[in-house]
């Protein structure tokens, strides 16, 4: 029958909304307001999951976001999303969700079969047993341990679904919904705070949802409906619910995972999921408490949950959990016993090991223990020892109540520990565990629903006295003011396993082995048996555990201390962390202003930095890109090619100092440069490396214009910026970027001056020359600088006209013969002339490394200089930059590879250098290499074997001068 | 020659999802204004009715405003340097190297809230300011001429990948509306 379970006109779900969704497969009914598992309760569905070590059946324990067990896949079209809580997931119609862990079925998993081998799976199992031979832990015990043990599984695609990031501000933020939450919010929502309420659950209202208790003789939900209304009303509150704050970080700042469409149908352009961080002035933790289990034989039966979260069931979802057995050892669990006897349910026993009166409306088994349970699919029966002997009565549910743990997960974060109380047998917040972080509620140690109201209330008022707020009147509703009396039980010591950690398999007999094998300490215990790895953090087991350790040791528990809280409360899908950083999201484009030319011409793109650059621009019938290169190489040394450049690093230094602070910046001197003239320039790392190279141009007295190159263009910023506000505060220098601000191109080869005369007035410009002049009615800039080692220029107009102006430079150029050339060709005109780039410039060389050592002025100073001198730098055997060439000229060679003596093996200790550049020569007609060998430039004419071992390619090379071609540079500058 | 022809920074704007609009403005001419130490920039600048901004500030309410842009650093928006600027102040032409885009409507606060982790409210970024901040991945210039617009900019080679990002946090924005 549809929904036998539940309770006729009990619960804050929506009857007139029937959803259907599947689990396994199999069609189901539950309601809207439903999560996943209390819509399987519903339907009498209690098994639900295999546990991840033994396969052992396994449910719902708790109504929470901390439930070890009820974890499940969610399919989603393509998506498949694993280890989702069935408490945490709202139900909404066609929901498809399906177990995990198991094979081939949830009922009939063979992998159970663990389960039989426990007495061989103790703790530490793994370390002891897979320690030989070596080999076998890849290659055999890896695979098969992770195919027997394990979570659920991943679709294998992509996650293409939508993710989002934001930032939030407030005055206050608010965690929990709750009594204590709701108060404070409101609290300091009148004051006039900035206030932000964050609540896990779907609906606010904390325990006061499952509990349901009488607020000033009124129905909890009444009161919360108009607190709720009130605080929607306030445009200074925003209310958050679906939204865990996962992680305290510094300054205030937290982070907060919301599910923003997992609860839809049709989210439609919803994201899934949005990671929040929040910066708040203060925040007040109202995070509640979480109900801690039992440790005793059989406690993980489908059908054993927490008591707290039987009630929740009942009363928030209409629940009939059958027959209910009660374990409790406070007067919480006794409460609940009795509010569910009240709402009509069905306790066949109540059992406490305290000495209490037997003067309740349900049996009351005082002085007496839960000693085991039975049924293997779902629980039977429950075997009570009592001071009569020990009973069997059957139940459908066992409801444990240890006892209630503050949710002090968060006062944590920042390397706080929490105090030990005895009175509570629980741990507390430390004080001022975060700074800015008050706690108030059962998060403090509080439980009765008066004292948390109040405590929401006194809490806020003194936040906002802090801020400065003057506090409002406010009316705190009567309502029940139990004291909590606890007497401590942690395990039931009657044979067989008990469970603590119900995520990860951990009975009380492995915390006990661990510490008898040394591993006493509570972290050592955790790492060693697994208690608190799983997705649940050990939020179910962790005081339990070190309770038991405690035993073990002697210790008190006190003393034992807990293992560390770390962020992030509850899982966070990394899709979520990383919202829109997928595929072109990882990164900002930059796009040049030839980019949708050069792509109508089918240009490939490379990445350089940030930017695409075209690799090359192949014509009808050429096939890959050594073609195309070979042609564009051939062109601009014979005709002319036209390529963009803008991507360099473009500098504007101002300023009457700014000669001055050039000569610092650079190893050899620019303020000697005059007006109109362009300089190489060599920049240094503090450390005396090569930093950058590029050039220099004086546009007026007091102005300058360098270039970067492309990648290290913010490097070279930020060193600037670094070297001025450090060094030079006082030099009287201003600098901008000016990268973007011009779209410059080279036109290079001999006939490149055909190519400007036919679109503008050039003046005669000498080598290393610039001007400003006038293109196409606009300003431009010109510089006659050559990376190809050909008479050429670069030309700069701003960014905007960059499209028109290069159609009009490939116009002019394919009229006389020419053409554009990509990043392919560059690459091959610069290694010919012997021209470095940052491969070359990697930052482990030197100015004379690279052959520039004279370079580095000896009449000034500048960055690096001293550093560049240290004896590490001069000595003999460093590596210096040349050329290669094969010896069968046939060969090609391959960067990345490494340079021994021919007939030395390959070896570390035999290593002479290796290659940074290589390139096809079609001026040549042979391959040609830059690299670095030691003592490289005493060694010219040698021959050198190139040993590449990724590609097993070996070639004998021979070294030469790194300028292979027109090494007196007479084409470019003549 | 023929002049050569602008081309826009990016193409497909403006877009309007959910009250929230999305347009590529060109501010042109801008000019960054960085004094030299010592100098006093505000008599040439009184030509234009502005003065040099403190750190977060706009000089100047209509087209041509004056905008902190940086330490010791403002951009010029709207009109030529006055005469004798240069003389107090290093001046570079920045007209071509941002795209521009305005971003405006009720839920624009809550678009740019997915994308910069700066505190937006009144007391962080008030009507008329000015801030310098991560947006997605970019470096951004942010203005608040009016309550509900935003003036963005960010590297002109960057256009695509701002208005994507902006489009997108538009599209999440909009649909939270229609929850």
């Amino acid at each position: 029958m549809s929904q036998s379970h539940r309770i006729p006109g009990k619960g804050l779900i929506d009857r007139q909304r029937p959803v259907r969704f599947t689990f396994d497969g199999k069609s189901f009914e539950g309601f809207a307001g439903d999560t996943l598992a209390s819509a399987l309760l519903a339907n009498g569905q209690r098994l639900i999951a295999r546990s991840f070590k033994y396969h052992r059946p396994r449910g719902v324990m708790t109504a929470g976001s901390e439930d070890p067990s009820a974890l499940v896949e969610v399919l989603e079209g393509d998506q498949q999303t694993p280890n989702v809580r069935a408490t945490v997931q709202e139900l909404y119609a066609g929901l498809r969700a399906q177990s995990q862990n198991r094979w081939p079925s949830l009922r009939h998993d063979l992998l159970a079969v663990n389960d039989l081998m426990a007495p061989f799976f103790s703790a530490g199992f793994y370390y002891k047993t897979f320690m030989w031979p070596r080999a076998f832990w890849e290659k055999l015990y890896e695979p098969a341990i992770r195919r027997a043990a394990g979570l659920g599984s991943l679709s294998g695609k992509h996650d293409e679904a939508r993710y989002e990031k934001a930032f939030a501000f407030c005055d206050v933020l608010v965690i929990g919904a709750g009594p204590a939450g709701l108060m404070a919010a409101l609290t300091a929502g009148r004051a006039g705070a900035e206030v932000i309420l964050a609540e896990e659950d779907s609906r606010l209202g904390g325990r006061l949802l499952g509990d349901q208790p009488a607020l000033d003789d009124r129905p909890a939900m009444d009161w919360i409906a108009q607190v709720l209304e009130e605080l929607r009303a306030l445009t200074n509150v925003r209310l958050m619910p679906r939204t865990t704050v996962t992680g305290a970080y510094d300054g205030g700042t937290y982070g907060a995972l919301e599910r923003v469409g997992l609860h839809l149908a049709d989210p439609g352009d919803l994201p899934r999921e949005c990671f929040w961080r929040i910066a708040t002035r203060r925040a007040i933790l109202c995070a509640g408490a979480l109900e801690r289990p039992i440790a005793h034989p059989d406690n993980d039966r489908p059908g054993v949950m927490m008591a707290s979260g039987v009630r929740s069931y009942a009363n928030r979802h209409g629940v009939n959990p059958g027959r209910v057995v009660l374990f409790s050892n406070n007067d919480s669990g006794l409460e609940t016993a009795r509010a569910l006897t009240a709402s009509g349910i069905e306790v066949v026993a109540y059992v406490d090991p305290r000495d209490i009166p037997v003067t309740e409306d349900f049996p009351v088994y005082a002085r007496a223990q839960v000693v085991g349970t039975s049924g293997r699919l779902g629980l039977k029966s429950v075997q009570i020892a009592h001071r009569g002997g020990t009973s069997h009565v059957a139940a459908r549910t066992l409801g444990l109540a240890g006892g209630w743990n503050p949710s002090v997960h968060l006062t944590c974060h920042l390397n706080g520990r929490p105090r030990w109380s005895e009175d509570l047998a629980a741990f507390v917040p430390g004080d001022g565990a975060v700074p800015g972080l008050s706690v108030a509620g059962a998060a403090g140690g509080v439980f009765s629903t008066a004292a948390c109201l109040a405590g929401g209330v006194r809490v806020a008022r003194a936040v906002l006295a802090d801020l400065g707020l003057r506090a409002p009147d406010l009316a705190v509703p009567a309502a029940e003011d139990a004291p909590y009396a606890i007497s401590p039980l942690w395990a039931v010591d009657a044979g067989g396993r008990a469970w603590l950690d119900f995520a990860n398999d951990v009975t009380t007999k492995d915390v006990k082995l661990a510490a008898q094998e040394g591993f006493a300490s509570v972290e050592h215990m955790k790492r060693y048996t697994t208690q608190g790895m799983a997705p649940d953090q050990g939020k179910n087991s962790n005081v339990g555990a070190l309770a038991v350790l405690a035993d073990v040791t002697g210790q008190g528990i006190a003393q034992t201390g807990t293992t560390t809280f770390r962020p992030p409360f509850v899982p966070v899908s990394i899709a979520a962390l990383g919202a829109g950083a997928r595929g072109h999201g990882f990164a900002p484009r930059r796009l040049l202003t030839s980019d949708a030319r050069s792509r109508a011409m089918g240009a490939p793109m490379i990445e350089a930095g940030l930017w695409y650059r075209p690799s090359y621009y192949p014509r009808d019938g050429e096939i890959g890109w050594r073609a195309a290169c070979d042609r564009e190489v051939r062109t601009v040394r014979t005709c002319v090619g036209v390529t963009e450049v803008g991507t360099l690093g473009k500098i504007d230094v101002q300023g009457p100092d700014a000669g001055q602070f050039l000569d610092l910046l650079y190893t050899n001197m620019m303020s000697t440069l005059k007006p109109g003239r362009v300089r190489y320039g060599l920049m240094l790392r503090e450390d005396g490396h090569v930093m950058d190279d590029g050039t220099c141009a004086r546009l007026g007295p007091d102005h300058f214009l360098i270039t970067t190159t492309t990648a290290a263009a913010g490097l070279v910023m930020r060193h600037m910026d670094f070297v001025h506000q450090a060094f030079c505060a006082n030099l009287n220098v201003r600098f901008i970027s000016a990268t973007e601000s011009w779209a410059q191109f080279a036109i290079a080869g001999p006939r490149a001056r055909a190519v400007l005369d036919s679109l503008c007035d050039l003046p005669d410009l000498p080598f290393m020359g610039c001007t400003d002049l006038r293109i196409g009615g606009v300003p431009g800039r010109i510089f006659r600088i050559s990376f190809s080692g050909e008479k050429g220029y670069e030309l700069a107009v701003p960014t905007r006209y960059g499209a028109a102006l290069f159609d009009r430079l490939l116009d002019a150029a394919e009229a006389i013969g020419g053409c554009a050339y990509g990043m392919e060709a560059l690459n091959v005109l610069r290694i010919e002339k012997g021209f470095i780039t940052h491969t070359e410039i990697h930052g482990r060389v030197s100015a004379d490394d690279v052959g520039m050592g004279r370079m580095v002025s000896a009449k000034k100073d500048c960055i690096g200089k001293a550093a560049s001198q240290r004896p590490g730098f001069t000595e003999p055997g460093r590596a210096q930059l040349v050329g290669l060439v094969p010896c069968d000229l046939g060969d090609s060679l391959s960067a990345g590879a490494h340079l021994y003596n021919e007939g030395a093996p390959a070896t570390r200790e035999n290593h002479q250098g290796y290659v940074t550049s290589v390139g096809p020569s079609p001026t040549l007609g042979h391959w040609l290499g830059l690299g670095f060998v030691v003592n490289g430039r005493a060694r010219i004419g040698e021959v050198i074997r190139l040993d590449d071992g990724l590609r097993d390619k070996k070639v004998p090379v021979r070294i030469t001068d790194p300028v292979f071609f027109d090494p007196e540079g007479g084409r470019m500058r003549g | 020659m023929a002049d050569l022809q602008a081309t826009p920074a990016v193409t497909g704007l403006p877009v309007t999802l959910g009250g929230v609009s999305l347009s590529l403005i060109d501010p042109a001419p801008v000019t960054s204004v960085a004094p030299y130490p010592g100098a006093d920039p505000d008599p040439a600048l009184s030509a234009l009715g502005l003065r040099f901004p403190a750190p977060g500030d706009v000089s100047g309410q209509g087209a041509v405003r004056l905008a902190w842009a940086g330490r010791e650093m403002a951009f010029l928006i709207g009109a030529p340097a006055p005469d004798g600027l240069d003389k107090q102040a290093a001046l570079s032409d920045q007209s071509g190297g941002w795209v521009w885009v305005r971003l405006a409507g009720g839920g624009a606060r809550d678009v740019l809230a997915r994308l910069t982790p700066l505190d937006l409210r009144e007391s962080g970024l008030p009507v008329g300011g000015a801030a310098r901040a991560q947006l997605g991945h970019m470096q951004a210039l942010i203005l608040r001429p009016l309550p509900d617009a935003y003036e963005i900019a960010v590297f002109r080679s960057m256009s695509g990948t701002l208005v994507h990002e902006i489009t997108e946090a538009m599209r999440s924005v909009c649909a939270r509306a229609n929850m």
